[in-house]
Parts: C-alpha cells; sequence; structure tokens
C-alpha cells in the first residue's frame, strides 16, 4: 500500500523512478588510455580519442566492463553475455564526437532486484531495470570569460555505468534509501566511489502523480540530482508541485527539469517538444561486447561480502544487535574498521569472537563514533588506530582498566595520540586487583565506619554501594569492583 | 631519368635491390613528373623535402640489407590518411588547417618497410564522391582522353572516378609508382578501372583503420592503386596487419601475397552472378566481361554461373548505411577543436555557419540522408531494414561460394566520363558503384584488373571478388587475368611538357 497524498480534490499517490550515473573506478577511461583522477589541471587528461581527432578509434577498457559485471552481481542482476555499444547523437561544445557511446538496446546488465529498509523497520524491494555503460562528457565553464565557454576534455570519456531503476518507489524517503543502497553497493563492490561531490555519483529523478490504481500519470525527468537530501527534495517538491497543477486545471508536460539548490524546487529545462532525437544506432567502430559465463563466474567468485550480508552475519554469528549491525555496515568503511578491530582485540585478548562482538561494537557506534562525531571527521580519518583500539579494548577485557577509567584514557588517546598502554602505565592508572590489599582497605574502612556496618547489618542492605563508593575513594577508581564485590559482601555480612 | 617513372613497383623494387637504382633518383625523377603535372591536380601537396630525406633513409636501409618490398617505392598518399605534421584534410574545407599530430597505422607499416612518401592526394571530400569532382581543392583530371573520331585526343578532360581520385591520377600520370587509396563503396576499384590501374579492396578487417578519416566507419578499408597485380601484392602485404588500436580488425597473419601469384588456376571455379547483367550497360563492357570469362577458362579455370539474388538492394542499402554513418562519423566537425571555424553569435550559430562554410554540396546531402534515416519513426523503416538486407547480401556471397572461388564481374558500368558531365545528377552519378557496393556490403575483398579499351580508347577494368580473407586466391586470379589481357595501353600525354 503506496502512501497517499491528500489533494484538494482528493488523494493521490507517486511514482518514482531513479536513474544513477555512477563513474567507474578505473585507472583509465572507457574507450582510450587517458587517466580519470579527479581534479587535475583541464585538458591534462585527454588522449587523441576523447579529444575526438580525426580517425581515431575507441577500444573498450576491460576493467571497465569487469565493473559493469561486478555490479550488475552485486545488485543481483542479469548479466548480459552479448551487449552492443550505440551512439547517442547530439551537439554539443563539451560533447567532442558529436555523439556519446552508450549501450541502448542490449545493456551489459539486465533486471535485478534491491532491498531496502525504512525508518519503521520495514523492508522493500525495489525493481532493477538495467545497467549499461556510456561514455561521460566534457565540461563546459562558461564563467571563464564573459562571452566565451571554456571546455574541459578531462571527464571526456570516462566511463559511467548508468543504473535504471523500475518506477517503483512511491514516496521521497523510498527514493533516497534507494540511492543509499545504490550507493552502499557500489562501494562495496569497489566498482564507484560514490562521490556525490566529485560528481562520481548523481540520479537523474523521473516523478509522477496519479489517482490511487489509476493510470500512470505524465512524468517529469529532474537531472543531476548529487546527494540524498536533495533527491528526496525533488521529490517532494515534485508530488505537490504535480497535484497542485493538475488541481489547478493544469496538465504535466513531459520535460526535463532542474533542481535549484537555492529554492529547494524544480524549474523547466526543456520541454518535449526541445527533446534530442538522439538517432541511437549501433556504434560501426565497436563489436558486440561478448564474454563468457566462466568470465562473469569468476568475477562472482572474488565478489566482496556485501552490506546485507555483513549484517546478517553480524547479527547471527557475533551476536551484535540489529541496530549496531545496522549502522555498522551502512558505510563500508566503518565495517571494516569494526571488523579490523574485532580481529586485532581477539588476538590481544586471546578472547574469542563470539564473545567481543557485542563489546566491540558497542565501542565502535558509541564511544568511537562519539568522538568522531564531535571533531567531525569520518572513520577513514580516526584519530586512534585500530592497534591503539585494540589494546584498549584488552586492557578492559583483562581487568587492567575499568570500563569508566577506559573512557578517560580513550579521551586521553584522542588528544595525545598515545598508545593507552603508555598511557595508563604514565599515569597509574591500573586497576587493583591485588585481594590482600583491598583486604586491609575494606578492614580499614568497616573499622572506621563502625556506625554504618551496624545500620546495614540491620538491614540497611543499601547501603553496600556506600561502602563499595569509600573503596574506589581511596584507589581513585581503580580497585577491581568484582574483586571489592567478592571480598566486602562477607565481611559486611560477618 | 623519365625513364623511372614507367617502372612498375616490382621492377622497381628488383633495380632497387640490384642496386641498378637508388631510392634518391627513383624519387627524384618522380618528383619531377608531379612537377609536369600539376594540371592534373592529383596532389594537394607535394611532401618532396620529406621524400628526398625518406628516400636517404630507403637507401641506407638496402645498403644496410634490410631492404623489404616497400622499401625505396615513391608513393601517393590519399589525403584522408593522417599523416603526422602533414595536411590531412580529406579534401574538405572543414578541416582547413588540419595536421595531426600522429600517423595513421596503415602509413606507419608503408614508413616502416621504407617506402616514400611524395605527397597527399587529392579526392573526393571525406570519399563521398566517385568522379572526384567533390574535393575542396577542385576536380583531379583523369590523364586519358577520349580519341576523337580522326585519332586525335579530344580536348575533354575525363574524371579519374573517386573517391580516391587523385591517386588513380598519379600512378596512371607515372607521378608515383603506387598509392594508398581507401574504399567505402568501389573508391579504389571503380578509379583503377578508370584509369587504368589495378585497385585492391581488401577484406573489411584486414588493415587498420586506426588514422583514416572515417567516412563509413563499417565499410571503409584502406588499398593500394598500382600498376599490376604484383605490385598490388606487395604493396596489400606492408599495408595489412592486425592493430589493437582497431577493435574491427582481424588478428590474422599477413601471408606472402606475392607467393600466391603461382600463374597457375588451373581447377579454380570461377562464379558469373547472372543479376551483374544490367540494362543499358554498354556493349564494350559486356564483351570484355565475356572474354574475362574465356581468358579464365583459357586457363584452366571452371566457370559457374551463380545467382547473388539480392544484388539490386545493394545500392539502396549502401546509400542508407553508408549516410547514416558519415551523419554521424562527421559530426566532430563542428568549429570547437581543430580546422574551420566561422563564428557565429551563439553555439548553435557557430555550428550552422561553420558546417555551412565547411561542408560540400554532397557531403551535407549525405549528413542529411542520414540524419533522416537514423530519425525516429524512419529508423526501423530505413535503417534497421538496410541491415537486414546487408545480412541477405552477405549470405548471397555466402551461398555462391559453395559453388566458386571467386566471382568475375565488371568494375563499373561505364568507362571514364566526361568532367561535369554528372555533377548535377546524384542519382546517376551513385550509379556508378553498382558493381563494386555489394562486396563493399559483405565485407569481401574485391580487385579491379585493367582488361581492355572502349571504342573511345578508354580504359575498361573487371573486378573479381574473392572469400573472405581470401586475398591469395583473389590475387592469383587477377595476375593470370591481367596476363591474359595483356593490357599494356598508357594514356597519350596531354599535360606538362610534351616533349
Amino acid at each position: 500500500m503506496s502512501k497517499l497524498y491528500p489533494g484538494a480534490t482528493g488523494d493521490w499517490e507517486a511514482v518514482i523512478g531513479l536513474e544513477v550515473h555512477a563513474q567507474v573506478i578505473s585507472e583509465s577511461k572507457l574507450f582510450s588510455g587517458s587517466a580519470t583522477a579527479f581534479g587535475a589541471e583541464p585538458n591534462t587528461q585527454v588522449s587523441f580519442v576523447c579529444s575526438a581527432q580525426p580517425g581515431m578509434l575507441p577500444v573498450i577498457n576491460q576493467e571497465c566492463v569487469r565493473q559493469a559485471v561486478r555490479t550488475g552481481l552485486a545488485m543481483g542482476c542479469q548479466i548480459n553475455l552479448r551487449s552492443v555499444f550505440d551512439r547517442k547523437n547530439y551537439f554539443y561544445a563539451d560533447l567532442p564526437q558529436g555523439y556519446q557511446i552508450s549501450q541502448f538496446k542490449d545493456p551489459i546488465v539486465g533486471e535485478g532486484i534491491v532491498n531496502i529498509e525504512l525508518e519503521d523497520g520495514s523492508n522493500k524491494d525495489i525493481g532493477v531495470e538495467r545497467l549499461h555503460l556510456e561514455q561521460d562528457a566534457g565540461k563546459s565553464m562558461h564563467d571563464q570569460h564573459p562571452t566565451m565557454t571554456y571546455v574541459d576534455l578531462n571527464r571526456s570519456g570516462v566511463a559511467l555505468m548508468e543504473i535504471v531503476s523500475k518506477p517503483e518507489m512511491s514516496t521521497p524517503e523510498e527514493a533516497a534509501e534507494y540511492f543509499k543502497k545504490i550507493r552502499s553497493l557500489v562501494r562495496y563492490a569497489g566498482t564507484c566511489d560514490g562521490n556525490m561531490d566529485e560528481g562520481s555519483m548523481r540520479a537523474d529523478v523521473n516523478v509522477s502523480v496519479r489517482r490511487p490504481g489509476e493510470e500512470l500519470g505524465t512524468r517529469t525527468e529532474t537531472k543531476n540530482v548529487n546527494s540524498i537530501r536533495y533527491v528526496m527534495q525533488v521529490v517532494e517538491s515534485e508530488i505537490r508541485r504535480q497535484i497542485d497543477v493538475i488541481e489547478d486545471g493544469g496538465t504535466i508536460n513531459q520535460e526535463t527539469r532542474l533542481f535549484e539548490v537555492a529554492t529547494g524546487t524544480t524549474r523547466t529545462m526543456r520541454s518535449k517538444e526541445e527533446a534530442h532525437d538522439y538517432r541511437y544506432f549501433p556504434d560501426p567502430d565497436l563489436l558486440p561486447l561478448e564474454f563468457s559465463q566462466e568470465f562473469v563466474d569468476e568475477l562472482a567468485k572474488d565478489m566482496p561480502e556485501l552490506s546485507d550480508a555483513k549484517k546478517k552475519r553480524f547479527i547471527s554469528d557475533l551476536h551484535i544487535t540489529p541496530y549496531n549491525a545496522g549502522v555498522l555496515v551502512a558505510e563500508k568503511e566503518s565495517a571494516d574498521y569494526f571488523e579490523a578491530l574485532l580481529s586485532a582485540t581477539v588476538e590481544k585478548s586471546g578472547n574469542p569472537t563470539s564473545e567481543l562482538g557485542t563489546l566491540v561494537s558497542n565501542w565502535v557506534t558509541g564511544d568511537l563514533f562519539g568522538a568522531l562525531n564531535k571533531l567531525g571527521i569520518g572513520i577513514t580519518s580516526s584519530p586512534v588506530s585500530i592497534t591503539h583500539a585494540a589494546e584498549l579494548l584488552s586492557l578492559q577485557i583483562d581487568g587492567t582498566i575499568s570500563g569508566r577509567i577506559a573512557k578517560e584514557v580513550f579521551e586521553n588517546m584522542i588528544e595525545s595520540g598515545k598508545s593507552p598502554e603508555i598511557i595508563v602505565e604514565e599515569k597509574g592508572l591500573k586497576q587493583v586487583s591485588d585481594t590482600g590489599a583491598i583486604e586491609a582497605m575494606i578492614d580499614e574502612i568497616l573499622a572506621t565506619n563502625v556506625d554504618k556496618v551496624e545500620e546495614y547489618r540491620g538491614g540497611k542492605n543499601k547501603l553496600f554501594g556506600f561502602f563499595v563508593g569509600q573503596v574506589m575513594q581511596k584507589t581513585q577508581g581503580k580497585a577491581n569492583p568484582q574483586v571489592v564485590n567478592q571480598l566486602l559482601r562477607p565481611k559486611l555480612d560477618g | 631519368m623519365s625513364d623511372l617513372t614507367k617502372l612498375t613497383l616490382s621492377t622497381a623494387r628488383d633495380a632497387l635491390h640490384k642496386k641498378d637504382i637508388s631510392a634518391a633518383e627513383l624519387t627524384e625523377a618522380h618528383l619531377c613528373a608531379i612537377d609536369d603535372a600539376k594540371e592534373l591536380n592529383a596532389y594537394i601537396e607535394v611532401t618532396a623535402d620529406k621524400a628526398i630525406v625518406m628516400a636517404a633513409d630507403a637507401d641506407k636501409m638496402i645498403n644496410a640489407g634490410n631492404a623489404q618490398g616497400m622499401t625505396g617505392i615513391p608513393i601517393g598518399i590519399k589525403d584522408l590518411y593522417c599523416t603526422k605534421g602533414v595536411h590531412s584534410q580529406s579534401s574538405s574545407h572543414i578541416l582547413d588547417g588540419f595536421k595531426p599530430e600522429y600517423e595513421s597505422t596503415v602509413t606507419s607499416n608503408l614508413w616502416a618497410d621504407g617506402a616514400v612518401m611524395l605527397g597527399k592526394t587529392n579526392q573526393d571530400e571525406f570519399a563521398m564522391g566517385s568522379s572526384n569532382e567533390n574535393s575542396h581543392y577542385g576536380p583531379v583530371k583523369n590523364p586519358w582522353r577520349a580519341d576523337k573520331e580522326n585519332g586525335d585526343l579530344s580536348n575533354q578532360n575525363t574524371v579519374p572516378g573517386g573517391s580516391s581520385g587523385g591517386s588513380a591520377s598519379a600512378v596512371a600520370a607515372d607521378t608515383s609508382i603506387a598509392a594508398t587509396g581507401t574504399d567505402t563503396g568501389g573508391s579504389i576499384r571503380q578509379p583503377a578501372s578508370f584509369t587504368g590501374l589495378v585497385g585492391l579492396k581488401p577484406t573489411y578487417g584486414r588493415c587498420s583503420r586506426w588514422g583514416m578519416i572515417a567516412f563509413a566507419s563499417s565499410l571503409d578499408q584502406a588499398g593500394p592503386l598500382t600498376k599490376t597485380v604484383r605490385d598490388a601484392a606487395i604493396m596489400m602485404e606492408s599495408m595489412a596487419g592486425y592493430d589493437p588500436k582497431d577493435s574491427t580488425s582481424t588478428n590474422t597473419p599477413v601471408p606472402n601475397y606475392e607467393a600466391a601469384l603461382t600463374g597457375d588456376i588451373r581447377g579454380f571455379k570461377v562464379g558469373v552472378p547472372r543479376e551483374y547483367r544490367v540494362d543499358g550497360m554498354p556493349s564494350g563492357i559486356e564483351t570484355l566481361w565475356s572474354q574475362g570469362i574465356d581468358w579464365l577458362k583459357d586457363a584452366g579455370a571452371e566457370i559457374v554461373d551463380i545467382s547473388l539474388p539480392h544484388t539490386k538492394y545493394a545500392l539502396p542499402t549502401y546509400y542508407i548505411v553508408a549516410p547514416a554513418e558519415c551523419s554521424s562519423n562527421l559530426a566532430r566537425y563542428d568549429g570547437v577543436k581543430y580546422g574551420l571555424r566561422v563564428n557565429g553569435d551563439s553555439l548553435d550559430d557557430m555550428y550552422k555557419k561553420t558546417r555551412a562554410a565547411g561542408f560540400g554540396d554532397e557531403v551535407k546531402r549525405r549528413i542529411l540522408i542520414g540524419t533522416y534515416v537514423l530519425s525516429a519513426g524512419y529508423y526501423d523503416a530505413y535503417y534497421l531494414k538496410a541491415q537486414r538486407v546487408r545480412t541477405l547480401i552477405a549470405n548471397d556471397f555466402k551461398l555462391a561460394y559453395e559453388k566458386c572461388d571467386v566471382i568475375l564481374t565488371p568494375t563499373a558500368p561505364s568507362a571514364a566520363f566526361n568532367l561535369g558531365e554528372k555533377v548535377s545528377d546524384p542519382l546517376s552519378m551513385y550509379l556508378n558503384d553498382v558493381f563494386t557496393v555489394p562486396a563493399s556490403l559483405a565485407g569481401l575483398p574485391g580487385i579491379s584488373v585493367p582488361a581492355g579499351l572502349n571504342s573511345q580508347g578508354l580504359p575498361l577494368g573487371l573486378q573479381l571478388i574473392g572469400q573472405a580473407f581470401g586475398e591469395e586466391q583473389l590475387l592469383a586470379v587477377a595476375d593470370v587475368l591481367e596476363s591474359a589481357a595483356g593490357f599494356k595501353a598508357k594514356p597519350k600525354k596531354w599535360w606538362g611538357d610534351k616533349s
């Protein structure tokens, strides 16, 4: 049951589809040997092929093919052993060939399904229609000269994967979760860095509205939306705008729209009448792309574990709470950090993995994430190394320090970057577990608080905490609480 | 000196290897001949300085005992081959001033073997044409002129055919020993027929297209225009080869083509397709074809009647496929990156003005046709149907080759026509390709061999079509056909110094 949007004349529902453009992680471009690094000086990563010099020919980059197949596998899609590159013809100054090499009728990857999790804990399957490989265009810069446009061809020919969903989303949240999920999948698969600020990932957002159960309405397509929040804004504002237009007696034009960050709304970019006739036809410079099932199987064998599988494993094997598991797998780097820390802690402490999952996951999602949030940095720039973190947790596990002291040591680690063992040593924070010393201390405390001992023995059990506190105070919190408990109770109960 | 320009490639090679002559003097002789034949307009640019240096290098190669078949052979290069630092404009105004930073694979192969570049030869703009009248640099004249009734030469110029008309004229006038051409629908074979030369279009994929300015990518192939079949075999071997930079080039070894010229074709089956007997074909061509059949029969070949039933659809199919590809291939000529730019008020205005000024009428016509047949709503009816017919045509040949080894046909439906005769009638111009286009669509090798003169004393060629990568067999039969025809005629010199 999809969400309904009330209008003045009754309820509406929305139909949303996304085309996600993801830049392939590869050393060189889709059809030439030029480099692909972001941020290089304009026109320094341009070959004869990607500047469309006369007589130049494209040659497919096999690594980009492998990346597309890996992405298809990550989304559980059908992999097409034969696909065809087509030319999409249009004129623009930053499209040097006058056409973009893309895949039109026969894409490399076919249908699949990705599962998204919504805030209320429910799940939904969203169909993937296809994934195809295509070249990116260059960049036009209109602000460098009063009357001229400058063109940077560094991006020209860079490989993109266009991942087309089925129109199976119906709320801004679903669109956002789907976009997030695709980003997570390509990042786990190592096929796209998902870096939206650098333009590695963007979405074209298709929205239409209709009366519940009726035929599809006319859709609009909002181009180049480059953040998850913007996707939600586009969907929200388009649903609202379309309902208003129709209820005011107007009709929705099939058109391409642009998102304006400042207002959070969209505006017309070009209408259907101005739409290009791309004159697709198979690129005669390239043979159909063919590979064997063995090629696909080989890639499938080497696929990394993806977020859904990882989450399941965290819950079932490591006994981590579903909430913690969800937080950890949301970003590949977090999951990687967690797993590395877990195994380092196992090694350091000698305790089995199954016993440490909860402790380590609580520490990462609680203490570490809290500290990183405060610092406003991501996990990859964490000032606390895996080795130091494992040391800290091991000190806690073997009873050298208490949980409370551990927090204190962690704060110090962030400031000083020192190893926790050194900090504990320097500051004398070692927990006291010596029964003789603690026993002597307890005897002294009982002797100086005879009245309290009497009250306790008279039935005021709550005073037990008072005596523990006294011991802790005397040891500056370093006494092992378990040992204190063990020794104190028989003496009090006398 | 002038005798040196009369040498064929193979005789020049032998003389060079024996050091009877030097590459330097051979090149010098041809540079003089070029100077003398300027009015043919066969060359757009003569690279004399480069030729002299390359000839000196070739002599060193020969003296060092490293001579190859092409070492020291001065040749013309069709303008559309990208030659590093040298005029490479496909005879188009829109590529004004374009000098590439790279060398095409085919010319690189030739230079590696020691061939000498005399210059860039004229052609139809972007290889679109059958008369070499569509060049920004003006039409090329055929060295051959018709006889007047009294035996004198007419003053009327004829066309050399196209699109490799400059290359054909250059070789026919002995201003180069051989020349590279390219063939999309007959652009090597038809000019060879019009100028009394041998023209070989190899199997699609045999030569790299890398660095050749594209016309129609699925059809374009490089090939030689030479004085003899043996010359074609030698030059082909140098030009051919797999190139990882061209995804459509084929990775099969290049045979020793010259070794295939055994003179023995006994037991070969030669197919004669009934569909190539077209209405209105001049009787001279009909007669020559019959003669060709007899020559091959006399040499011991078996003549087989075959049918290529979809032949009549080849020309319309070609004039959909080739323009469709060209409309996209030529989109890069937009005034933004290189070549001509005519400034405008906006990007679109600049495009319009640049292309209006930069492209000639025939190129514009084909871009329009190609854009039309690829447009939404027309794609299925034109482009898609044409691709299906193309498959049927290829299939015709496959079936025919179950019954024969090579196919014999006329090369063109007429001899060279007069300059200006067909410029205002594109359809009759397109008909020139009627016999050459089917093999192009099927990707098969074809060769035109000079076989006789028509009643006006103009040369006529016969075409042999081979099986895919069957160049050796094709050349073997062509060699026998050439010997039997005994074509020795040369154009009577009317240009330059007539002494």
